[in-house]
């Protein structure tokens, strides 16, 4: 009988060789383990048969900007984000949201590729990922494919990912002039899940100041962290003013289904989701 | 008695201020460090998850998954070897199936055929020789049960617990007569006490027989009678040795007493140790909360802001079973009307049964929940009148001389007046109200205010309860001229083990370090009492002052030399020699317990709290940013610890205040874990500025009243009083969470409760001619309840006295 409380854990040094094991199936991929952890009881989630230990995989370290790219490794802990110079010029509001993640402990440990792979719907650091254009490596024995944020949760904790897939990197394209914007509300000032997050992303139109490239992702307002694809078409091309802030907001409020669960209420998400997308539109208006 | 509106009567004598404590090096000389402090910070403490017995098992409980059934049956998958599973159902149970306490209805475990009442409820006991073994054990155990209707709103329920009646004056003429009447309805929630340390309790049997359980707990001879009675066992058979323990706050009063039953029912059949250590998800879900409250207030009040008449009803959620739901009853009655002088007062408290997990002992033990609502609902009568909450609480807090609902004469060591002067001076109350005022009309995302609170705290037990319990605590000289503090009173992290030999060696004229402390073993140490109802420093505490007294005066007599020259030689010459002191009752204290009449408590603390906070106007977020808590104590002994007991007590309370909330779905905990059931960190912690007063009590020879339940009681409302002059609502339920406050600024109904009822919750109206006598809004409670299916004890239960 498999032992409940401490599965078998595998700890490979070379990606073919975690390829390998994953391909055998039941392995299920720790890094940070704060996910996972507390997953071992069987209480919360089903528990991994067997681990596989992906912290000796050193290929998935790093950050680095490669051409027009950021490029983030898999194994990237929030700490890391926090104090990365690299990511304070190229993606501050990363760092913004790592920063609100669990408290020093969790950052230490829990990584970006965790909270990809997890697909919490309330995952801090997806809504940016989605704002950014961002696209996510996986990679398996067979191949490596990337594939668009936008096109990756697909459903209630459900990835994109095969079950024989890592994943590798997360890639940002840089874009001139993009600003993003990062909020969480959250029911204590640290170690709290969200309950509603949010980014925003747009590119400044120089003398007109109507905003370009407009990106807006939320996370705990669906089962999946979503694109506010009709709020983003009211914003593009428009200036950031009180008459647009009222059409967005009125946008926004269709188009997210948050639910009651036991952090917050749907009819509180509802209206702080669109509360807080008025006042970063007011504020970025009143620059 | 009237009184003029502005008079502060001078207290008879002045109470003084103690400033806090300088991290100055002649403070940590002037008071000794925290005992057991040097073991905690290096690992050596050992608590009882660290203790190692030879050969022990893991016991595990099996629990139900209905609030209300019929247990059919308990099936055991057949594909499963049971033969390395150690099972214990309660037809095992040598003695009665009761955990004893107050009332004989909470089963040590259902049994077939029996009720469940509520979920988590223990039905079987496992054990295994390691926890993978027992974890699929316990997963191949089913509960075959029928359901029964449950009950989950106690307004809705029929089975009352306790009921309590206080009258005083004529409160239905007193607001006919008033030109103001002000009602308001104020619920509160179930709170965790989440110490740090689980439940946890290790069982071994013992040669004679009987048991020894080592473990996390409050109170050792609860849980030795608990034993005696449910393993039948003699005295000296059960035997109980706290281990170091990591926090308490009452949720280790009584659960206890079912851990300590269930590891040794364990133990006993295995002839093993078994170690009984919940995870956090089991404790949660299993163990006692503060009980949620409902409380009905009418105030009548004159035009000119006289408190002639409170009307208050009590409503508290009981839960399952009794456990020590009457003395909270009890208490949070007695303590419903705040600490204000009013002619004609009229008090119900019920508590009523319902199909959820027991309720029980949580610091304050009822008082926060009615004094939550007393305080809101003086605050709000100050905004009906258009007077300040300070100068309101000027006219009507108490005096000495003043008499309680209960008709209790207040004596001496009333210092309402002092704690609310001291605190609203250091947080600059009146200053920052105005200037606050006057700044609120410039636009801005935030908002800030100020609020007020007062309360009082009845130090020590209910009435003649310390008569009944008649604790006794011990020193002994031993024959090597040693000197040891025999007590059941036991170190939660508040102090217990310092402040005894501070009190002791004051006594004896020796050093601190020159007085050892027992460990907290039944079989070693008399029984001092439960501690709990901040009664150790003040109750045990004076009663070893007495026996320290008489050893010196022993002493000193037979060698007529000063006890700290003499002791060493006298008991090399003599032998050892032990003082065991029973409490004596205070002079001129009576209650009638039938009645509820005369001294509800021998002395009462006294606190004021000032709450600042801010409050996000597009997502209701607060952020309590400040609080000044002072409190009359008595007598401080130790500034550091008291200080501490005051900082943790207002984080407690900013936590009931604003976060901390149990969300049940079918009488089951939603948010039964860490990652759900979430309490302030320190990033969410106010500043916290701890005054401490002290009007000694003459009733204790160290002027002693108590102070840990005592800040507890007044930072709650005092923050919500601040998010109304922040926001300008009233959020009327506990916690006022940003869910609560933006429905509150939208207009709308705020999260629903059972049985509320947004927008007739409260009101003030002018009392014309006759006070209208409209629509009750409120359901309609059963006038004449059907006694609970498992009656009170009659016993006599000196707990029922608290």
């Amino acid at each position: 009988m498999p032992n409940a409380v401490e599965p078998p854990v595998a700890s490979p040094s070379s990606l073919q060789d975690a390829y390998a094991l994953l391909a055998k199936g039941g392995y299920r991929p720790i890094a940070g383990g704060t996910d996972l952890m507390v997953q071992l009881t069987g209480e919360i989630g089903e528990p991994p048969e067997r681990v596989l230990d992906i912290s000796r995989l050193d290929r998935l370290r790093g950050i680095e900007r490669n051409a027009g790219w950021l490029v983030i490794g898999a194994l990237t802990t929030y700490t890391e984000l926090r104090r990365s110079p690299l990511i304070a010029e190229l993606l501050p509001a990363l760092a913004e949201a790592a920063a609100t993640i669990g408290a020093a402990q969790i950052q230490q440990r829990g990584t970006l590729g965790g909270n990809i792979a997890n697909a919490s719907p309330a995952g801090d650091t997806l809504p940016i990922l989605l704002a950014t254009d961002a696209r996510i490596v996986v990679g398996s024995g067979r191949q490596e494919r990337t594939i668009p944020a936008t096109e990756f949760w697909i459903g209630y904790r459900t990835t994109a990912r095969a079950d024989d897939e890592l994943v590798l990197r997360v890639e940002v394209p840089l874009v001139s002039d993009r600003r993003v914007r990062f909020r969480k509300i959250g029911t204590r000032r640290a170690q709290a899940i969200s309950k509603v997050v949010m980014a925003l992303s747009w590119s400044a139109d120089g003398r007109a100041g109507a905003w370009r490239n407009v990106r807006l992702a939320l996370g705990s307002v669906a089962e999946r962290p979503i694109r506010a694809w009709e709020t983003e078409a009211i914003l593009e091309g428009a200036r950031p003013d009180e008459e647009t802030a009222e059409r967005a907001v009125a946008a926004l409020a269709a188009e997210i289904h948050p639910i009651d669960d036991v952090r917050s209420t749907a009819e509180y998400r509802r209206a702080v989701a669109t509360r807080v997308l008025h006042r970063l539109i007011r504020e970025e208006g009143s620059r | 008695m009237k009184r003029a509106s502005t008079r502060i009567a001078p207290p008879s004598r002045p109470a003084e201020r103690v400033a806090p404590a300088a991290p100055a090096l002649a403070a940590r000389t002037a008071f000794p460090l925290r005992r057991e402090g040097p073991a905690k910070l290096t690992g050596e403490a050992r608590y009882a998850d660290d203790l190692v017995f030879a050969g022990a098992w893991y016991g595990a409980t099996i629990r139900s998954d209905d609030p209300h059934a019929t247990l059919i049956a308990i099936d055991r998958d057949p594909d499963f070897d049971w033969s390395r599973v150690l099972i214990v159902t309660a037809d095992e149970i040598p003695g009665e199936n009761v955990v004893s306490l107050i009332s004989d209805d909470q089963p040590v475990l259902v049994p077939v055929g029996g009720e469940i009442r509520h979920h988590a409820e223990p039905v079987a006991l496992l054990a295994a020789a390691d926890r993978s073994t027992l974890h699929a054990a316990k997963r191949r155990i089913q509960l075959r049960t029928e359901r029964l209707p449950a009950v989950f709103d106690p307004l809705a329920s029929t089975q009352q617990i306790a009921h309590f009646a206080i009258r005083r004056g004529d409160a239905e003429k007193g607001l006919a007569d008033a030109e103001l009447i002000v009602e308001g309805e104020y619920r509160v929630g179930h709170q965790e006490q989440l110490y740090i340390e689980n439940q946890a309790m290790i069982a071994l049997p013992r040669d004679d027989g009987g048991i020894t359980v080592h473990g996390s707990l409050q109170c050792p001879y609860y849980i030795h009678k608990a034993m005696k009675r449910a393993l039948n066992l003699t005295d000296a058979q059960a035997v109980v040795i706290q281990s170091e323990t990591g926090g308490g706050f009452g949720g280790k009063e009584e659960y206890p007493s079912m851990i300590a039953l269930h590891a040794a029912l364990l133990a006993r059949k295995l002839g093993k140790p078994v170690r009984m250590i919940y995870d956090r998800h089991e404790d949660i879900s299993a163990t006692t909360k503060r009980h949620p409250a409902i409380v009905r207030h009418r105030t009548g009040v004159t035009r000119d802001g006289e408190l002639v008449a409170q009307e208050i009803e009590v409503v508290m959620d009981g839960g399952a079973y009794a456990t020590l739901t009457p003395v909270v009853l009890s208490r949070g009655t007695i303590h419903a009307g705040g600490p204000y002088r009013c002619e004609n007062v009229t008090i119900t408290g019920r508590a009523m049964a319902t199909n959820t997990p027991p309720n029980g002992a949580f610091r304050g033990f009822g008082a926060p929940q009615t004094e939550f609502a007393a305080e809101m609902q003086v605050n709000r009568i100050a905004e009906a009148l258009d007077v300040s909450p300070l100068e309101l609480r000027r006219r009507w807090a108490y005096r000495e001389g003043d008499v309680t609902p209960t008709g209790q004469v207040l004596r001496e060591s009333v210092a309402a007046l002092e704690v609310l002067e001291a605190a609203a001076e250091t947080a600059g109350f009146s200053r920052k109200r105005t200037d606050r005022r006057r700044a609120s009309t410039s636009g801005g995302t935030r908002a800030s205010g100020i609020g007020l609170a007062l309360a009082w705290h009845g130090a020590g037990f209910t009435g003649a309860g310390e008569t009944h319990l008649a604790s006794v605590a011990s020193i002994e000289l031993t024959d090597v001229g040693a000197i040891r503090v025999l007590t059941a009173s036991t170190e939660m992290g508040q102090g217990t083990k310092t402040i005894f030999p501070q009190l002791v060696a004051a006594e004896l004229g020796i050093g601190i370090d020159e007085v050892e402390m027992a460990p907290q073993d039944t079989s070693l140490v008399p029984d001092s009492g439960p501690t709990v109802a901040s009664r150790t420093a003040m109750v045990v505490g004076r009663i070893l002052i007495g026996a320290a007294r008489k050893l010196r005066a022993r002493v000193e007599e037979s060698s007529g030399q000063p006890f700290p020259r003499s002791y060493r030689d006298f008991a090399k010459r003599n032998g050892g020699i032990r003082i065991d002191e029973r409490f004596e009752p205070y002079p001129g204290i009576t209650f009638d317990e039938e009645r509820y009449v005369g001294d509800a408590y021998p002395c009462y603390g006294w606190a004021a709290a000032v709450a600042e906070v801010e409050v996000d106007l597009d997502t209701g977020e607060v952020a309590v940013e400040s609080v000044v808590s002072a409190d009359d104590v008595g007598r401080v002994i130790h500034p550091v610890l008291a200080e501490g007991q005051v900082e943790g007590g207002t984080l407690q309370a900013v936590g009931y205040a604003t976060m901390e909330e149990i969300k049940l779905a079918d009488g089951r905990y939603l948010n039964d874990r860490l990652a759900t059931y979430l309490i302030p960190t320190a990033l969410d912690a106010p500043r916290i500025t701890s005054i401490l007063v002290e009007k000694p009590f003459s009733g204790s020879p160290h002027g002693a009243k108590g102070v840990g339940e005592l800040p507890m009681d007044v930072a709650a409302p005092a923050v919500v009083a601040a998010i109304h002059d922040a926001v300008g609502v009233w959020i009327h339920e506990l916690p006022a969470t940003p869910e609560r406050i933006l429905a509150a600024l939208s207009g709308a109904s705020a999260p629903d409760t059972p049985g509320s009822e947004p927008g007739t919750r409260s009101g003030a109206r002018a009392n014309r001619a006759a006070p209208a006598r409209g629509v009750d809004p409120r359901p309609e409670a059963p006038s004449d309840p059907l006694p609970l299916r498992a009656p009170q004890d009659k016993g006599g239960d000196w707990e029922r006295d608290r």
